[in-house]
């Protein structure tokens, strides 16, 4: 309990890079995944599909996003594009009789090629122009969607999700697609953990850091971030056919406008640029915040203490939203994980103030 | 032809409205280097205001300039309170923040006044202006007026005492303070003009299509004339949005039959992308040289 970095003297490279090197780390993480494995039983099915599952895919969403703009620096704020072409290719592959892991493979891919071909195109600027860019890719894509009927299935239409098998591991009732989801996030975050350490990983953070410095060290620019683009719209790709058959199971062309590519950039970065545990938090924040504020809120007008109008009960949640990402950048820029991390390393060591080394 | 025409002339008189909506976003970048995303929601917030007062009774000549006022005292408080903590962070940063500060608006606004569309009557008729066989829309025309007038204000602004300050600051800030200007001050002020230009954008808006947080969404338009234009460019707002407007006008005038409709925004995005690949600064920005 007291001073938990007692007693760990790393000796050797391999243990002080492992992933958890502080037992107490370690099992802590244990401990989240005994509990996220056992959520089914004692979470009631309304908060498990309502709460926690769109939680778990939203976290998986704003990883794919951190992959691009935490680790290389790039911005996307066309982002909910690319998850909408790997949700609609996955359900068009899957009711044309593929396999569900050959469709999500598939969407995944395809979602990998538009967004790089898109990337390419903006690779030439950063900073502000490449947001102005993906901002425009966000707004093509829409638009292809919903006026192409083969796609979306004519306007207005919505495309139910057909009832699939994951290597023969059905995916239908609530706690099997929650299984899934919980699987992909997992699997995504030991991914965007691991990826840290490669040199692939270094290469992006060289590139995010200073791209002309990169380019004088032997790290090509164009070609690592167009790799940055590439795995990060794959794995978006993927995040957006799970967000489909988990979670919505009837997609609509509204359910990734432009707002939730805005929505992913704020969990990012409410989150932490760069984080695994801030996507987490950062997605856990930015979803559920507004609505227990505007709950509390509403509870409290309910109750006689406050008086508000109906009209303006509306509109709290966008009001605290916007107010939250204000808050974050302006008092605490590195996000949820900077507060994590500061916490953490209070508790590591105490009672003491900090460690020796 | 006359089809033509029509389109070419509403298409112009938009794209000047829509440079209106773009003026704040190219004078604040050009004094500070803050991308404003929430200049559509200031746009809102102004018509808002100027709705708000003329309900309360004034007319509609002191609606403008108390709405114009107020605008201009929320340019000053936005710098000071939000923009300034963020000098040195990354452009993301200042990006999401404005972004932030749109998302604030688009609630707090429409919320606290209402949300339903509220009408704005500015006293121009509905009847078309027809010259030749070329019919026009009368509040286009009055709109596409404004905003020249409005834009060539704010060219000649440039060139009186403080507008000369202005331009100094946004060319090198060391140098300005070197020279004892007030950096901070320039950009504040920059930022009450935007204000004031939201007042001319929302009250031209507003009447056209009314007052709600739709007007907020006049900013895609608005990135567009000013990617096209020269972000740091007035001259390039002027021509930016003429060619935005026109081409947004002419192609979507043929193609929307066969394409399905609303091929506007692809227009706007297509606008977007071309120029960030071929010319990213714009026709009249000043290219940007990285030093190292």
């Amino acid at each position: 309990m007291f001073y938990r970095l007692s007693g760990i003297h790393h000796t050797g490279y391999a243990s002080a890079h492992r992933l958890w090197s502080v037992p107490a780390d370690r099992w802590q993480v244990v401990a989240v995944l005994a509990l996220a494995l056992l959520a089914p039983l004692f979470v009631s099915d309304l908060y498990l599909g309502s709460y926690v599952l769109p939680w778990l895919v939203w976290s998986a969403a704003a990883l794919s996003l951190s992959l691009l703009m935490g680790l290389a620096g790039q911005l996307h704020f066309g982002y909910a594009a690319v998850m909408a072409i790997g949700a609609y290719t996955s359900i068009h592959l899957a009711q044309a009789g593929v396999p569900f892991a050959l469709a999500i493979l598939g969407a995944g891919l395809t979602s990998a090629v538009i967004g790089t071909l898109f990337g390419a195109a903006a690779l030439r600027v950063k900073g502000l122009y490449l947001v102005m860019a993906t901002l425009a890719m966000q707004y093509l894509v829409d638009w292809v969607i919903v006026n192409v009927p083969a796609i979306s299935g004519g306007a207005q239409a919505t495309l139910r999700t057909p009832d699939v098998t994951f290597l023969g591991l059905p995916v239908e009732t609530l706690s099997q697609r929650y299984y899934f989801a919980l699987a992909w996030a997992v699997l995504l975050a030991l991914f965007f953990m691991n990826v840290k350490r490669t040199s692939f990983g270094r290469a992006l953070i060289a590139i995010r850091d200073k791209d002309f410095a990169a380019a004088v060290i032997g790290v090509d620019p164009f070609r690592f971030k167009l790799m940055a683009f590439l795995t990060s719209s794959f794995v978006g790709g993927v995040t957006g056919a799970v967000l489909a058959f988990c979670y919505y199971r009837a997609v609509t062309p509204e359910q990734f406008s432009f707002n939730v590519s805005i929505q992913l950039v704020a969990m990012v970065l409410v989150g932490g640029l760069g984080s695994v545990i801030g996507g987490f938090l950062g997605a856990g924040f930015v979803l559920l915040l507004p609505i227990i504020l505007t709950n509390a809120i509403a509870d409290l007008g309910a109750s006689g203490w406050i008086d508000l109008s109906q009209n303006l009960m509306a509109h709290l949640p966008l009001i605290f939203y916007g107010a939250m990402i204000i808050g974050f950048l302006l008092f605490e820029p590195l996000g949820l994980a900077k507060i994590y991390d500061n916490v953490r390393k209070y508790f590591l060591v105490w009672p003491f103030r900090h460690s020796g080394s | 032809m006359a089809y033509f025409l029509e389109l070419l002339v509403n298409g112009a008189l938009v794209g000047l409205m829509y440079s209106l909506a773009a003026l704040g976003f190219v004078l604040i970048y050009k004094s500070s280097g803050v991308p404003n995303l929430a200049q559509g929601a200031l746009v809102m917030m102004a018509a808002y205001a100027a709705w708000a007062m003329v309900d309360f009774g004034l007319p509609l000549w002191a609606a403008v300039i108390a709405a114009a006022a107020l605008m201009f005292a929320f340019g000053l408080l936005v710098e000071r309170v939000l923009l300034r903590p963020m000098v040195g962070q990354p452009v993301i940063m200042v990006v999401m923040l404005t972004l932030g500060l749109e998302i604030l608006l688009r609630g707090l606004v429409p919320g606290l006044l209402g949300a339903a569309p509220k009408p704005l009557d500015i006293g121009i008729g509905l009847a078309p202006v027809i010259v030749g066989d070329v019919f026009m829309n009368r509040a286009y025309l009055v709109g596409g007026v404004v905003a020249v007038v409005l834009i060539g204000a704010s060219m000649l602004f440039f060139r009186t005492r403080l507008g000369t300050k202005l331009r100094a600051v946004s060319d090198d800030h060391v140098a300005s303070w070197a020279v004892g200007l007030s950096v901070e001050r320039a950009i504040a002020i920059s930022w009450g003009i935007a204000g004031i230009a939201a007042v001319g954008a929302g009250v031209l808006w507003g009447s056209v299509q009314g007052v709600d947080w739709t007007l907020s969404s006049l900013l895609f338009p608005a990135v567009a004339v000013v990617i096209l234009g020269g972000i740091d460019s007035i001259k390039g707002v002027f021509v930016g949005g003429l060619a935005v407007g026109i081409l947004g006008s002419v192609i979507p005038g043929y193609l929307d039959a066969y394409a399905g409709g609303s091929t506007r925004d692809v227009v706007t995005s297509l606008i977007i992308l071309l120029t960030i690949m071929i010319r990213p600064y714009g026709i009249f920005g000043r290219e940007d040289i990285e030093r190292i």
